[in-house]
């Protein structure tokens, strides 16, 4: 028996039928086409699905469809503004974090709901931050990097909007 | 020095902006229209004899297409080595690992999939199974494969020099074993694939490999069908590291489902199956003698080697001679004694993984060479510069260093890590350790015995001149090779990077042998090399005649053609350019410099369609013994690594605090890659050092396959690392560039175990360093020490 269920995605209201044990993760990879969630493991431990489900970032393999049913998400497809990347994607980018690219929106996105509620972390709490997604490439120096730099340009720009 | 425009430089990666936004398609993103999943029927058993398989229920369930087992398949050999066929695609008559491919079936869904092989009846009758390199070597025990006595797969014997007159003159001889555990990729994108066979029997496959001409080879032996007919493409690739180095039982069978159903056939690992198909690193156990002078100058070395291979030989006959052979450098050393070999057991098969071969071989030495500096009262880097080659140097096994900057590498890290400062003065709990290593910069021969190029590369010009397409095969697994290729184009042709594109990984665009061995820019960086200078010389031909100028008198740089002297009329061509091109923008004008895509579109409107070919292939490298191949290689890079590390001396918890590396990479094409690749090898060894290993039950089963119970490190557990990038211009190298993806991880374990010594005052003689390992040594030395305290009454050092 489908359920049927109303979500926001990246802004977009979306109304799907799915399964009771169809994950959130299959729904926004499969149904929605939002391929930019990884899969790396399907069981909660490698991150590369991570998604901000209602403003707090989720492992989306561990997440039921139907229980994120009313829910706000956001993928890394939601992240980029038009026209260019978002500051933390640029940061990624010119710091040299990405080399395989599989963690990177889900590291992206940790980094995001890091950021959204620290601006300025330190690196211990950034490392802490990003320890429940794995990167096998990058050895997560050029990560810190990207999102100590990522928070340095964020900060400065809201700052220079108060002025 | 010379001055580049584009190479040397910190370029942002041309793919990672997509990768960034979730646009960069890995194969599980790519859907085809009407395609059918396939999976694999695992055997459960780790060695038995199939009686009989019953496909009739599941291939009645509706939803499914097809039902394949050997009868359908065939007993075509497979595997990496010619030398070592020993796979077939599905188990004919016994299973030999739990985990063994005994069917497969394609289906509308994966859930249809699944429960069809669940309806698949297979009788089997256990055999004894050997799970361990003790049990598959005693004295009668059950075979793995008939034809491997004594469950040996391949043996290696070389001496080089003579080791025991040799070690008759040394001062001092030491003797230690040493043993690691089977480690996992751990690459966070699992294996997956896409089969389509059109209705003439071409057959496409897209899979995430970094070999895709050696897929193709081997899907076309298997399957009997022409290499022409066969074209494997690899969309972006979530890391390899090795195990995605050889054709798979899933890319095959995808490609049989495919041609079998007509229709197109998606498979996938599940991580769990992704162990099971592991073909990552062997378990090693290493015995090494070492002699040396009293002035510390090591005389011999004697190697023996016991690699547990699992059930197949995979790149097995590679990794055992690897063991041997990696030892030859970066120390002079006259003479050298190996003796290898690969056990068959009965569990999942091993392979490749950076560092092949030669990473426990490595930490197994550095870590004796340190104690050998302890008992010779030298300090570990004096002793280590006593012995180090340098460039022109040949070991005894004949792998020729041309470039070497390990002496540079080693006072590099010397310096960048205090170890003046450090060594001898921490306090018990802290300790500091050193090693060093190299790696091969490409293997010097193909896998298969070939007179092959090992890099074919076409560049084709727009038809406008505005930039070029560079065409290769080569594999982007994610260490960089589209961008380090694209910048060495761009540089050759002295256009801006932007203006180069590139496509890789599809064997339509010519041969190569793909992103193993650290060979991609090296082999194929030539190749482009090569095919960018064609091009260039296609268009200055051109430009020359048109000029009436000497071609030697004008160059491009920065997208802009240079003349060596003034007064050049290239007006005629400028304005032919502008007719061309009446009500676009951003023309060039009056008497400003003229342009690569004006010379460019001038060359095509002349000749045609321009393309440039490049190819590549080392020339004969190595002796002449037996085995010879397998360590040569045009170039090596070389690295040297200072590790510092609290121990918690309760606990038995290692913290690695700090890493210095230095890592001679011959000339940096992107030196943010070059960081990003020597960073990412500590980490992998790192984990391997601290805690990965690929645990099994007493029926052979996985024990822990998942990322929950094999542990990689995180970013908690990987310190900052203080890289550094040592230059040494390789002769034989595109720019003088070398390898860096596999040759920064050799030190990194024994680095760790010479500073847990330094912290504990106790050498490990096994890994993994777990709290439980550490914890238990501690203790013992504890109770060895108060044992000692109350018979000697002396105060003992530690």
């Amino acid at each position: 028996m489908k359920t049927l269920i109303h979500l926001k995605v990246n802004g977009t209201e979306q109304e799907v039928a799915v399964e009771p044990n169809r994950l959130l993760v299959d729904l926004l990879r499969d149904e929605l086409g939002l391929t930019g969630t990884k899969k790396g493991c399907g069981t909660g431990e490698c991150g590369a699905c991570t998604v901000i489900l209602n403003g707090k970032p989720v492992n989306s393999c561990l997440v039921l469809a139907v229980r994120a049913n009313g829910g706000e998400i956001l993928t890394i497809e939601g992240l980029k503004p038009p026209g260019g990347l978002h500051p933390i994607q640029k940061a990624f980018v010119e710091k040299g974090a990405i080399q395989c690219g599989f963690c990177s929106p889900g590291m992206i996105l940790s980094s995001y709901s890091l950021l959204q509620k620290n601006p300025r972390p330190s690196e211990e709490d950034t490392r802490e931050a990003l320890s429940g997604n794995l990167c096998r490439c990058t050895g997560y120096q050029k990560i810190i990097e990207a999102v100590q730099d990522a928070a340095a340009r964020l900060t400065s720009k809201s700052t220079g909007t108060r002025r | 020095m010379k001055d580049y425009s584009v190479i040397n430089s910190r370029a942002a990666r041309i793919d990672a902006p997509d990768k960034a936004c979730g646009n960069a398609n890995y194969i599980d993103d790519i859907r085809v229209p009407g395609m059918l999943f396939g999976a694999l029927l695992h055997s459960p058993l780790a060695h038995a004899k199939i009686l009989r398989i019953d496909t009739s229920k599941a291939e009645k369930l509706a939803g499914v297409k097809a039902v394949v087992t050997a009868r359908d398949a065939g007993t075509a050999k497979y595997g990496v080595s010619p030398a070592r066929y020993d796979e077939t695609l599905f188990c004919l008559d016994k299973v030999r690992y739990v985990g063994d491919e005994v069917a497969a079936v394609a289906a509308v869904d994966p859930e249809t999939a699944f429960e069809a092989l669940s309806l698949i009846q297979v009788d089997y009758e256990a055999l004894p199974a050997v799970l361990s390199m003790e049990e598959a070597m005693a004295e009668g025990a059950s075979l793995v494969h008939d034809e491997y006595a004594g469950n040996i797969a391949a043996e290696v014997h070389h001496e080089f020099g003579d080791v025991e007159a040799a070690l008759a003159q040394c001062d001092l001889i030491r003797t230690d074993t040493f043993k690691s555990k089977r480690q996992d990729g751990g690459f966070l994108e699992p294996q997956g694939c896409i089969a389509e066979c059109d209705s003439r029997g071409y057959l496409t496959l897209r899979t995430s490999t970094q070999v895709p001409h050696y897929v193709q080879r081997t899907v076309s032996m298997v399957l009997g069908i022409p290499i022409g007919k066969v074209r494997v493409m690899k969309p972006y690739v979530g890391g390899g590291f090795g195990p995605k180095a050889s054709a798979s039982a899933m890319e095959i069978s995808a490609c049989f489902l495919a041609m079998k159903t007509g229709k197109p056939v998606k498979m996938n690992f599940t991580r769990e199956e992704v162990f099971l198909h592991c073909r990552a690193r062997h378990q090693f156990v290493h015995t090494l003698t070492t002699g040396v002078k009293k002035d510390g100058t090591i005389l011999a070395l004697k190697n023996e080697c016991h690699l547990e291979g699992g059930a197949y030989s995979s790149f097995g006959i590679a990794t055992v001679y690897y063991a041997g052979s990696l030892l030859g450098g970066p120390y002079r050393l006259g003479n050298m004694k190996y003796d290898g070999y690969r056990v068959c057991t009965n569990k999942p098969a091993c392979g490749a993984q950076r560092g092949h071969g030669g990473v426990i071989a490595r930490a197994a030495w550095e870590q004796q060479l340190d104690c050998i500096a302890e008992e010779l009262g030298m300090d570990p880097i004096d002793f280590r510069l006593k012995n180090i080659m340098e460039a022109g140097n040949v070991s005894c096994n004949d792998l020729r260093m041309n470039s070497l900057g390990m002496k540079e590498c080693i006072e590099a890290v010397r310096e960048g890590s205090g170890w003046g400062q450090k060594k001898g003065r921490l306090p018990r709990g802290k300790g500091i350790g050193m090693a060093c290593g190299f790696f091969v910069s490409g293997a010097g021969y193909p896998i298969y015995r070939s007179d092959t190029y090992h890099a074919t590369v076409t560049i084709h010009l727009a038809e406008d001149g505005e930039g070029i397409h560079v065409y290769t095969a080569s594999a982007e697994i994610g260490q960089g090779s589209d961008t380090t290729l694209a910048m060495i184009a761009a540089e050759t042709l002295g256009i801006p990077l932007d203006s180069v594109r590139i496509s890789s990984g599809d064997t339509d665009f010519g041969v190569d042998l793909g992103a193993y061995s650290s060979r991609q820019t090296l082999m194929t960086g030539h190749a482009v090399k090569e095919a960018a200078l064609d091009v260039r010389r296609q268009i200055i031909d051109v430009l020359a005649n048109e000029l009436r100028v000497d071609p030697a008198e004008f160059d491009v740089k920065d997208g802009v053609v240079v003349f060596t002297h003034e007064g050049v009329d290239f007006t005629h061509i400028r304005k032919r350019y502008l007719n061309e091109h009446r009500g676009w923008r951003g023309l060039p004008e009056g008497n400003e410099s003229l342009t690569f895509q004006e010379a460019a579109r001038i060359a095509y409107l002349a000749k045609g369609s321009i393309i440039g070919k490049g190819r590549y292939k080392p020339l004969p490298l190595g002796g002449t013994h037996k085995g010879a191949a397998v360590g040569t290689s045009p170039a090596y890079g070389c690295s040297a690594q200072v590790v510092e590390v609290t121990v918690d001396m309760e606990t038995g918890r290692i913290t690695v605090e700090k890493m210095t590396d230095a890592h001679d990479c011959g000339f940096a094409i992107n030196r943010t890659s070059v960081e990003g690749q020597m960073q990412g090898s500590l980490s992998m060894g790192l984990g391997e050092a601290l805690f990965e290993e690929v645990k099994f039950d007493a029926k052979g089963r996985i024990l822990n396959p998942d990322f929950a119970e094999y542990k990689i490190p995180t970013c908690l557990d990987m310190p900052n690392v203080g890289t550094i990038i040592v230059e040494s211009h390789e002769p034989y190298g595109p720019f003088g560039a070398k390898e860096v993806g596999e040759g920064a991880i050799m030190p990194t374990i024994p680095a760790i175990l010479n500073a847990v010594y330094d912290a504990t005052g106790i050498r490990f003689h096994e890994l993994p360093l777990t709290p439980e390992r550490v914890f238990m040594a501690l203790r013992e030395k504890h109770i060895e020490k108060d044992h000692k305290t109350s018979v000697e009454g002396s105060k003992i050092h530690g």
